[in-house]
C-alpha cells in the first residue's frame, strides 16, 4: 500500500468532509425515523394496525398460532387442502363432528340413523348459523348439490357419490334436482343411499359435507370464502378478521350450540410462512403455541429440553409401478426382485433420518380400525425382507420372460424437494448395488410430476396417499381398476371384487376381510414397494393444554385446547 | 423534456408488450398441468375448469383474449385461490413488498453514499480496510443467509433481555420491518458503497475539484457542489434497477420474516404454474421496472445538467 502525496491543506479538507459526512449520516438518521413513521401510517392503512399478540394472550383467553400458506380455498364445497381444512374445521360443523377423543359425536344433528338404503338426520333446534339465523336441512342439500354441481367442478365431489344420483348429476347427466338428499321439514334431512354404505356417518364430518346457506352464498356473487365476510359461520369459530397472506383471527362464535366445551375465546393466526426455521423461532421467542419439527431443527429442539410429541399423520409414501401394457415394471418378476433389494427400515432409520417416520409395510397405515382393534394388529402386513440371492433370481427370471439381454435404464419420477431427493437417491444407489440395474430419476415439478403420473410417462414413481376419510376404503379403492388415482393402471379383477365388497358391505367382519385380502394381493402382486408412513414430531407451549392432532379433519385443531392458568 | 418523456413512455409500453407476450409463451411451453391436483380430475370437471380459465380455447384465441383483458387492466383470477382476482392480490400484497422496498433502498441508498465517501476520503487506511472488507461480504453472501441470522440473533437477543425488542418475524408495525429490510437492502448497499467509492475517487482527484479549491471555495461547499453531486450520478443510474430488483427479489426475505408480500405469489406462481398470477405478477413487475429505469433517466436529466442538452 503506498499512502498518495499528502499536500498540505489536503487533511484539512478531509476533516472538514469527514465533518460533513457525519451531518449527513445525521441527517440520514432524522431522515429515516421520518421515512418509518410514514410508512407506519402506510401499513397501518393497509393491514391490521398494531403488532401480534404473544403465543398466550392470558387477559384475552387468546393463543396465537400459525399457518404454513394463506388458505386457498374457504368455499367447503370446493375445498381439498390441508390448511384450508383447518381454518374451516375451526369455523364450519358438520352434521357429525369428531370430538375432543377423536370419537365421532353429534354436530349440527342431535339424533340419526343409518340404513342399507339411505340415513335420516334430526337437526338440533339450537343450531345456528353466525348471523343467528337457523341452520336448516335446505343448508345441506344446497351445499351437497353444489358441490356436485358440474358448473361448480369441485375437485371432491366423488366424496357425495354415496347419494343417490350424485355420480350421474355430478357427469351432467341428471339436473342437481334430482339428488337423493331431501329436507323433509327445516330440521329432518333424508339421505338415499346410491347402494349401502357402510361409513357415511364418517363422511358427514367432511368439509364437502357442511352446509351451505343458498341466500347468503347468492349474495356473495361469486367470492364465496374470498374475504372473512364472505363466509358464513356455524362452527365453534367465526372469523372476524382476515388480511391475506398475512393473518386471520378466529373468534368465539357466540352462536355455537356446544358453548361449554369451548374454552378459548380466540385464536390468532398470527404469521403464515412455510420456512421451518421461522417457525422454530416464532415458537423459542413465544409468538406461537405449537410448531412441528424438521430433521435439521430436531437437535435444536432437544437441546432446549422440550417435551417433543409425535403423531402419525395417516399418509403412506409408496413406490408405485407403472403396470401398463409394454412397461418392463409390468413384470412382476421385475418388481419381486426390486422389492426384495431393497429395505424401508434402512431408508427410514439410515437415509432420510426425519423424526417421526416409520418404516413402509403395507398401504394401509397403522391408525386403521380393525373389527375391534387395530386392522394392522388384526392382520399384520407381510413383509418382503431384503434377500439378494432371492433378489437376483428373480431379476434372471424377469429377463428371461422379458426376453432382453440386459436391463435398459428404468425411469424414476419424482418430485423436487429433499425428502424425495434423498429417497431417489437412495434407491437409485440400491438398484445399482444390488441388481446392477440403471435407474434413470426424473425429477419433476409438481404439476408436471402430476402430469406425468396421468399420461403414464414413467417406470417407478414416488407417490403417496392420505386420508380422505377414516376408512381402509379411502386407501383399498386406490388400486381399483376403474380409480382415476390408480395412475400406475394396476388392473385385477379379483382386486376389483374385493373392493366392490368393502364398498357394498355394512358388516365390519366382512369389509375388513376384503382389506386384508387387498393388502395380500398388494403384497403378493408387488403392486407397490412401501416406503415410509409420515408422522410428524412437534412440540407445543407448556401451558397451552388439548391441542388435537388428527389423521382426518382439522390438523391441527385448538377448537378444544385452553390455556393452563 | 415533455416530448422526450412521452417517447420514452412509449418505448416503455412496447416493452412491457413485449414482456406480456414472451411470458405468455414462455409460460405456455412450460411442461406441466395448471389444473393438475393430487387426485385426478374426472373428465367432465376437467372440462369445466378449463371452460373456466378458457383453457379449452387454441393458444393463439387465449393469447387474444388475454390481451384483450390486459387493455381492460384485468388479469383474471387466481388458479391456486380459486375465488381471488389477480388484481386483488396485486393490490393487497404490491404495497407490502413496496414499503419493504423502499425503506431497504433508504437503507441502501443512503448507506451506500455515506460508507462509499467516506471510504474514498479515508483511502488506504483502516476505516477504508474496514468497510471494504464488509463489502466484500455483502455483496458475496446471499440475503437468505443474512435474513436467517439476523432471525437467529433477534431471538437470542430477545430471550437474553427477557422481553421482546423487535418482532422475529410478522407484519403490521415499523419494529417488523427493521430488520428485513436492513437484510435485503444489504447486498445493494455494499454494491453502492462500491460504486460510491470509485467514483469519488475519480473527482477528488479531477480538475474541476482542484479549480474549485483554488477559487478559494470553502471545503463544504466543494465537497457538496463538487464531489458529491458529480459522485452521485452513476449511484442515481443504477438506483432504477435496483429498486426493481429489490421490491421484486424479497422473496426469500417475505419468507423468512412472514411477511404478505408480492414477492412470495410471483415465486410461488411459478411453482405452481398458476397461469393468471404468472402473467399478472410478471406484467405488473415488468411495467414497474420500465417505469423505475424512466424515472432515474428523467431525475438524471435534473442532476446532471449535461444530460439535458440531448
Amino acid at each position: 500500500m503506498t499512502k498518495a502525496p499528502n499536500p498540505s491543506g489536503e487533511s484539512a479538507f478531509n476533516r472538514s468532509a469527514a465533518r460533513q459526512l457525519a451531518l449527513f449520516g445525521v441527517a440520514i438518521v432524522v431522515g429515516l425515523v421520518g421515512l418509518m413513521w410514514g410508512l407506519n401510517l402506510l401499513a397501518s392503512l393497509t393491514a391490521t394496525a398494531g403488532g401480534v399478540p404473544p403465543a398466550v394472550d392470558v387477559a384475552n383467553n387468546a393463543i396465537t398460532v400459525m399457518l404454513t400458506e394463506e388458505p386457498p380455498q374457504l368455499d367447503s364445497t370446493r375445498s381439498t387442502d390441508q390448511v384450508s381444512g383447518i381454518v374451516l374445521g375451526h369455523v364450519m360443523e358438520g352434521l357429525l363432528r369428531y370430538d375432543d377423543r377423536g370419537e365421532l359425536a353429534p354436530g349440527m344433528a342431535e339424533a340419526w340413523r343409518i340404513d342399507e338404503g339411505g340415513a335420516t338426520f334430526h337437526l338440533r333446534a339450537d343450531a345456528r348459523w353466525s348471523d343467528g339465523q337457523p341452520v336448516t336441512a335446505h343448508d345441506f342439500v344446497f351445499a351437497w348439490r353444489l358441490g356436485l354441481d358440474p358448473e361448480n367442478a369441485s375437485e371432491y365431489a366423488f366424496i357425495l357419490y354415496p347419494i343417490k344420483n350424485a355420480e350421474a348429476i355430478n357427469q351432467g347427466e341428471l339436473p342437481v334436482t334430482e339428488l337423493g338428499a331431501r329436507a323433509l321439514d327445516a330440521r329432518t334431512l333424508e339421505v338415499e343411499f346410491e347402494r349401502p354404505i357402510a361409513f357415511f356417518d364418517k363422511l358427514t364430518a367432511f368439509s364437502t359435507y357442511f352446509p351451505v346457506r343458498e341466500d347468503f352464498y347468492r349474495a356473495t356473487e361469486g367470492r364465496f370464502g374470498a374475504d372473512a365476510d364472505q363466509l358464513l359461520y356455524n362452527g365453534p369459530f367465526a372469523l372476524s378478521n382476515w388480511v391475506h397472506g398475512q393473518s386471520l383471527r378466529l373468534d368465539r362464535n357466540p352462536h355455537y350450540w356446544d358453548q361449554a366445551r369451548i374454552r378459548l375465546d380466540r385464536i390468532n393466526v398470527g404469521y403464515i410462512t412455510s420456512d421451518p426455521n421461522t417457525r422454530l423461532n416464532l415458537f423459542k421467542d413465544e409468538k406461537i403455541v405449537m410448531t412441528g419439527l424438521t430433521a435439521e431443527n430436531l437437535t435444536n429442539a432437544l437441546e432446549q429440553r422440550w417435551h417433543i410429541h409425535r403423531h402419525m399423520d395417516g399418509s403412506v409414501f409408496y413406490l408405485d409401478f407403472n403396470h401398463r401394457e409394454g412397461r418392463l415394471t409390468r413384470n412382476l418378476n421385475l418388481r419381486k426382485a426390486m422389492i426384495l433389494a431393497q429395505d424401508p427400515g434402512e431408508l427410514v432409520y439410515k437415509v432420510t433420518k426425519t423424526p417421526g417416520y416409520l418404516p413402509g409395510e403395507s398401504l394401509f397405515p397403522r391408525f386403521l380400525e380393525g373389527v375391534q382393534g387395530k386392522f394392522r394388529d388384526e392382520h399384520p402386513a407381510p413383509t418382503y425382507p431384503m434377500d439378494l440371492q432371492a433378489a437376483r433370481a428373480h431379476l434372471e427370471a424377469a429377463r428371461r420372460e422379458l426376453g432382453l439381454e440386459a436391463f435398459p435404464p428404468l425411469v424414476l419420477l419424482a418430485g423436487d424437494n429433499p425428502v424425495s431427493n434423498i429417497q431417489t437417491e437412495y434407491f437409485q444407489a440400491v438398484f445399482k448395488k444390488n441388481l446392477g440395474l440403471d435407474i434413470k430419476i426424473d425429477r419433476q415439478i409438481f404439476k408436471q410430476r402430476l402430469a406425468k403420473m396421468t399420461s403414464g410417462d414413467f417406470d417407478l414413481v414416488l407417490a403417496g396417499w392420505g386420508p380422505d376419510y377414516n376408512d381402509p376404503l379411502t386407501y383399498g379403492d386406490l388400486y381399483a381398476s376403474w380409480n382415476l388415482n390408480n395412475r400406475g393402471r394396476y388392473s385385477n379383477p379379483e382386486y376389483d371384487r374385493q373392493v366392490r365388497i368393502a364398498q357394498g358391505a355394512m358388516d365390519a367382519q366382512t369389509r375388513v376381510a376384503a382389506f386384508a385380502e387387498m393388502q395380500r394381493i398388494i403384497h403378493e402382486d408387488v403392486v407397490i414397494i412401501p416406503n415410509y408412513e409420515r408422522g410428524v414430531a412437534y412440540v407445543t407451549h407448556p401451558r397451552v393444554k388439548g391441542i388435537l392432532r388428527r389423521v382426518v379433519g382439522a390438523d391441527t385443531d385448538y377448537t378444544y385446547a385452553w390455556i393452563e392458568p | 423534456m415533455l416530448r422526450y418523456s412521452l417517447k420514452r413512455l412509449l418505448q416503455g409500453l412496447v416493452t412491457v408488450f413485449f414482456i406480456a407476450t414472451a411470458t405468455f409463451f414462455a409460460m405456455h411451453s412450460v411442461p406441466g398441468d395448471p389444473l393438475a391436483s393430487d387426485k385426478a380430475l374426472t373428465e367432465r370437471i376437467r372440462a369445466n375448469l378449463e371452460a373456466k380459465y378458457g383453457l379449452d380455447q387454441p393458444l393463439m384465441t387465449q393469447y387474444g383474449i388475454f390481451l384483450g383483458n390486459l387493455l381492460q387492466g384485468d388479469f383474471g383470477i387466481s388458479y391456486t385461490q380459486e375465488n381471488r382476482r389477480v388484481n386483488d392480490i396485486i393490490r393487497e400484497h404490491f404495497p407490502v413488498s413496496a414499503t419493504l422496498g423502499i425503506l431497504a433502498i433508504a437503507f441502501a441508498g443512503l448507506g451506500g453514499v455515506l460508507w462509499g465517501a467516506l471510504t474514498a476520503l479515508y483511502r488506504n487506511r483502516l476505516p477504508d480496510v474496514l468497510i471494504m472488507l464488509a463489502v466484500i461480504l455483502g455483496i458475496s453472501v446471499p440475503s437468505f443467509v443474512f435474513a436467517a441470522l439476523g432471525q437467529l440473533l433477534l431471538v437470542q437477543l430477545n430471550g437474553v433481555l427477557g422481553f421482546s425488542v423487535l418482532p422475529v418475524a410478522g407484519w403490521g408495525t415499523v419494529a417488523h420491518m427493521l430488520v428485513p429490510s436492513l437484510v435485503l437492502g444489504l447486498g445493494t448497499m455494499a454494491y453502492l458503497t462500491r460504486l460510491m467509492r470509485s467514483s469519488m475517487l475519480e473527482i477528488v482527484g479531477s480538475d474541476f475539484v482542484r479549480t474549485a479549491k483554488s477559487k478559494g471555495l470553502s471545503a463544504r461547499r466543494i465537497f457538496t457542489h463538487h464531489q458529491l453531486r458529480n459522485a452521485i450520478l452513476p449511484v442515481v443510474t443504477v438506483l432504477g434497477p435496483a429498486i426493481a430488483a429489490i421490491t421484486t427479489g424479497g422473496f426469500v426475505v417475505e419468507m423468512v420474516f412472514a411477511i404478505p408480500g408480492l414477492g412470495r405469489y410471483f415465486v410461488q406462481a411459478v411453482q405452481q404454474l398458476d397461469y393468471t398470477v404468472i402473467m399478472g405478477t410478471t406484467v405488473f413487475y415488468g411495467a414497474f421496472l420500465v417505469f423505475m429505469v424512466i424515472v432515474v433517466d428523467l431525475l438524471y436529466g435534473w442532476i446532471d445538467p449535461r444530460v439535458r442538452l440531448e
